[in-house]
C-alpha cells in the first residue's frame, strides 16, 4: 500500500509518501510496524493522540482494519478554514 | 453545489456575482471569507497552506453536501486555497443560497465549523523568527458538537 504523511509527520520522517508491504491487520499494527523501523518513524508516531490517519482518503481511528486499503495516510489535527 | 481547490487567488467579488444568479427561489445568500491575518507582533510574512490532493476535493464535497441536505440549500459553494498566501490575502470563502437567511447563516457556520477540523489542510506561519506549523485548537473541535 502507499503510506502518506503531511505536515510535521512528513518533516520527522523526511518523505511525503512510500510504498510499505505490510501484513498489519489494523492501522495500529501498520504503526507498530513503522515505529520499529527507525527512529524517525518512532519520534513521528510516539503520541497517537496527536495524530489523525485516513484510510483510502477517509478518515478514520487507528484500530481501522486495513483488508484490500490501497491508501494510508498519517497526519496532525487538521487547520482548514 | 461547487467546490474548488486552487493555489491561484479567487475574485471574491465575482464568484459571488456568479454563485448570487445561479438560481430562482433563494431568498437569502450568505458569504463568509477568510483572509490571512497578521500575528499580534506584525511580524507574519507568509501562511503556507499544505493539502492532501485528492481527499482534500472528496472531503470539502462531502462537506457541501451534508450542508446543503441539512439546511436544503438551493446551492453552496467552498472555494479554498493553498500554497503560500500572505497577510491579507484571502484564504477560503463559502457561499450559501437557501429560501430563507437562517438556513443559510447556519449553512455558512456549519461549512466553517466542519471546513476548519475535517477538511485536509494545514497551516504553517512565516516570521522573521522562523517557521511553525499552526497547532489545531481544542474549540475548534469543541465547535463540532454544536451540530
Amino acid at each position: 500500500m502507499d503510506v502518506l504523511y503531511f505536515a510535521w509527520v512528513r518533516e520527522r520522517i523526511g518523505l511525503p509518501r512510500e510504498r510499505v508491504e505490510s501484513t498489519a491487520a489494523t492501522v495500529a499494527e501498520l504503526v507498530e510496524e513503522l515505529r520499529g523501523r527507525e527512529e524517525r518513524y518512532e519520534m513521528a508516531f510516539s503520541d497517537l493522540s496527536a495524530l489523525r490517519v485516513a484510510v483510502d482518503q477517509e478518515l478514520t481511528d487507528f484500530d481501522a482494519p486495513l483488508q484490500g486499503a490501497r491508501e494510508v495516510a498519517f497526519f496532525p489535527p487538521m487547520t482548514g478554514g | 453545489m461547487r467546490v474548488l481547490v486552487q493555489e491561484a487567488p479567487f475574485d471574491l467579488a465575482e464568484e459571488t456575482a456568479r454563485f448570487a444568479k445561479g438560481e430562482g427561489g433563494s431568498g437569502a445568500i450568505v458569504t463568509f471569507t477568510g483572509v490571512v491575518r497578521d500575528n499580534d507582533a506584525g511580524t507574519l510574512s507568509a501562511m503556507e497552506i499544505e493539502h492532501y490532493p485528492g481527499m482534500t476535493e472528496k472531503a470539502l464535497r462531502e462537506i457541501a453536501q451534508q450542508a446543503v441536505t441539512r439546511f436544503e440549500l438551493q446551492d453552496a459553494l467552498v472555494i479554498h486555497r493553498y500554497g503560500r498566501l500572505v497577510p491579507g490575502e484571502q484564504i477560503m470563502m463559502v457561499a450559501t443560497a437557501a429560501r430563507h437567511r437562517r438556513h443559510a447563516f447556519e449553512a455558512a457556520e456549519f461549512l466553517m465549523d466542519y471546513l476548519k477540523s475535517r477538511a485536509p489542510f494545514w497551516k504553517r506561519e512565516i516570521t522573521a523568527e522562523g517557521e511553525a506549523w499552526v497547532a489545531a485548537k481544542d474549540e475548534d473541535e469543541a465547535a463540532l458538537e454544536r451540530w
